[in-house]
């Protein structure tokens, strides 16, 4: 088996490849997930979404990628220019940036070496991605407040008061997990959920009590990523569309990416930390490579799931008030969240 | 040079660059973004030094949480540039010596007594369960205290903010 390390140089070239996939993977999905809640939500609606551009419109992502590219780039006279132009730089950056610690399967051996199917381990790596998602915020409060316009500043502040509020109530279901595996690394966290109850009922953390943590993580997770029933910021009825009023073409896009990548990053946390991650069933006669693209697929199924429920959200609620939002964030979601801490505190103890 | 050193060195002048804009800047929002800046270097310190969590930590609740409040408040009140004043003479006269003095003491003070022993890159033993035994044995007193008196600001800040109301209550008894 491989248990060797890699040396320096290797380690580097393997890093640039893993993360170069990655990263294309991820700008896909993106696209991709756009198109799927433009289909779903139009069939939930009785219309067909886009079915011009290919075949079920499936080059319609390509379509809108050109569209934004050359479009022409308006900049409003009256912007404070340079963090107008860097809002939508460090929206983007850090939603695209977190994927970097999330594992999305097994190790590969090849030859003598163990390969492990994440850009990088960190011992802390759910508190690297909760910080890299709180820096995030930048990027839509400094939109909305550079574009000098009323109706952005405004959707800046909502997104700046609601991401800092349900974020406590975010990192408060985590630490149900946590207390639960015992570690911040995402791999142990994923190792700590293998195995059956019974031999059939996977040890999942949200079959191990921890349900309510992940209704709490769920509804959090909304509002973290301005999606409705939560997308106060962005209210086209109220604000014309929020912090990026001003903004069109590629920056524009910036900002879509952005909102889309942080869909997929709390989508692959939720699935690592309370639905087993790449845990699933393999058969042990199945070739190896089956053995490290079986649970790839599980974990990108899991995380599917995820983001169809997401659409499904999108396609059934209505927006809150604002005032219910923050009601419900702070007299609602934080009490029970601290609930679910300390009963799964006091039931690890005994 | 090692590789630690010159990271070191990296993070060390960005945060003394950052700490010297905020001053410099007369946009409040420059100056903050600036100290957005000083903060994300002390967090790469920390890295350095080995304390992962610690670092972590200091990006969460500093960068993310303290920071986003401040940007906050300094767009809800959609504050201005601020205004040049020539400032006092008393302030120069014994501000900058009396902060090159500041500086001395401290720096004797940690020679004192650590030591010139250098730090090694990554000796520091930051892991969660090392701090919360400290935090919460061997330090549980002052941490409780420092938890009550952040409440006591908390309230005072809230009475405050409340005073015009208050007062105008009172007056209509």
């Amino acid at each position: 088996m491989g248990t060797h390390a890699l040396p320096i140089w290797l380690f580097i070239v393997v890093s640039a490849i893993k993360s170069a996939i990655l990263l294309f993977v991820l700008l896909t999905a993106v696209a991709y997930t756009v198109w799927l809640e433009r289909k779903v939500v139009g069939h939930m609606q009785n219309r067909w979404g886009p079915t011009r551009v290919g075949p079920f419109g499936l080059l319609q992502p390509a379509a809108d990628g050109l569209k934004f590219l050359f479009k022409e780039d308006l900049t409003p006279p009256h912007v404070y220019k340079p963090l107008y132009i860097a809002a939508p730089m460090i929206a983007v950056i850090f939603a695209l940036t977190s994927i970097a610690v999330i594992p999305f399967g097994n190790s590969v051996v090849i030859g003598r070496y163990t390969i492990p199917l994440q850009i990088t381990d960190v011992n802390v790596g759910l508190l690297l991605i909760l910080g890299i998602t709180s820096i995030g915020v930048y990027g839509v409060a400094l939109a909305g407040w550079s574009s000098n316009n009323k109706y952005s500043l405004l959707g800046g502040l909502r997104a700046s008061a609601q991401m800092v509020s349900y974020e406590i109530s975010l990192g408060l279901s985590l630490v149900g997990v946590l207390i639960m595996s015992g570690s911040f690394s995402l791999r142990h966290i994923v190792e700590a959920q293998q195995g059956h109850f019974w031999g059939f009922i996977p040890r999942w953390n949200i079959f191990q009590g921890q349900v309510v943590g992940f209704f709490v993580y769920l509804i959090a997770a909304y509002a973290e990523t301005n999606r409705i029933p939560f997308d106060l910021p962005e209210a086209e009825t109220e604000l014309v569309a929020g912090y990026h009023t001003e903004y069109s073409a590629m920056k524009f896009a910036m900002f879509f990416m952005a909102e889309y990548a942080n869909m997929i990053t709390v989508a692959c946390l939720a699935s690592l930390l309370f639905l087993g991650g790449w845990n699933g069933p393999i058969p042990a006669w199945l070739p190896y490579p089956l053995h490290v693209i079986l649970p790839v697929v599980y974990f990108v199924a899991k995380v599917f799931v995820f983001l169809f429920i997401y659409i499904w959200v999108r396609g059934t609620l209505p927006r809150f008030r604002y005032d219910q939002l923050m009601a419900f964030g702070w007299k609602f979601l934080l009490p029970v969240a601290i609930c679910n801490l300390i009963a799964t505190a006091v039931a690890v103890t005994w | 040079m090692s590789i630690h050193l010159v990271l070191f060195l990296f993070f060390g002048a960005v945060a003394v660059a950052g700490a010297i804009n905020l001053l410099a800047q007369s946009h409040p929002i420059n100056s903050a973004l600036s100290l957005i800046a000083v903060m994300a270097a002390l967090a790469g310190e920390f890295l350095l030094l080995g304390a992962e969590f610690v670092a972590a930590i200091q990006v969460i609740v500093y960068a993310g949480a303290i920071m986003v409040l401040f940007v906050f408040v300094i767009m809800l009140l959609n504050a201005g540039v601020e205004e040049r004043t020539k400032g006092s003479r008393v302030a120069i006269m014994f501000g900058i010596p009396g902060m090159l003095m500041g500086s001395v003491l401290v720096a004797w003070a940690v020679l004192h007594s650590y030591g010139q022993d250098e730090v090694v890159a990554g000796a520091l033993e930051g892991a969660p369960r090392d701090i919360a035994t400290l935090l919460f044995r061997e330090f549980l007193l002052p941490f409780e205290v420092t938890s009550i008196l952040i409440l006591i600001a908390i309230m005072g800040a809230v009475v405050l903010a409340s005073k015009p109301q208050a007062v105008q209550k009172r007056k209509e008894h």
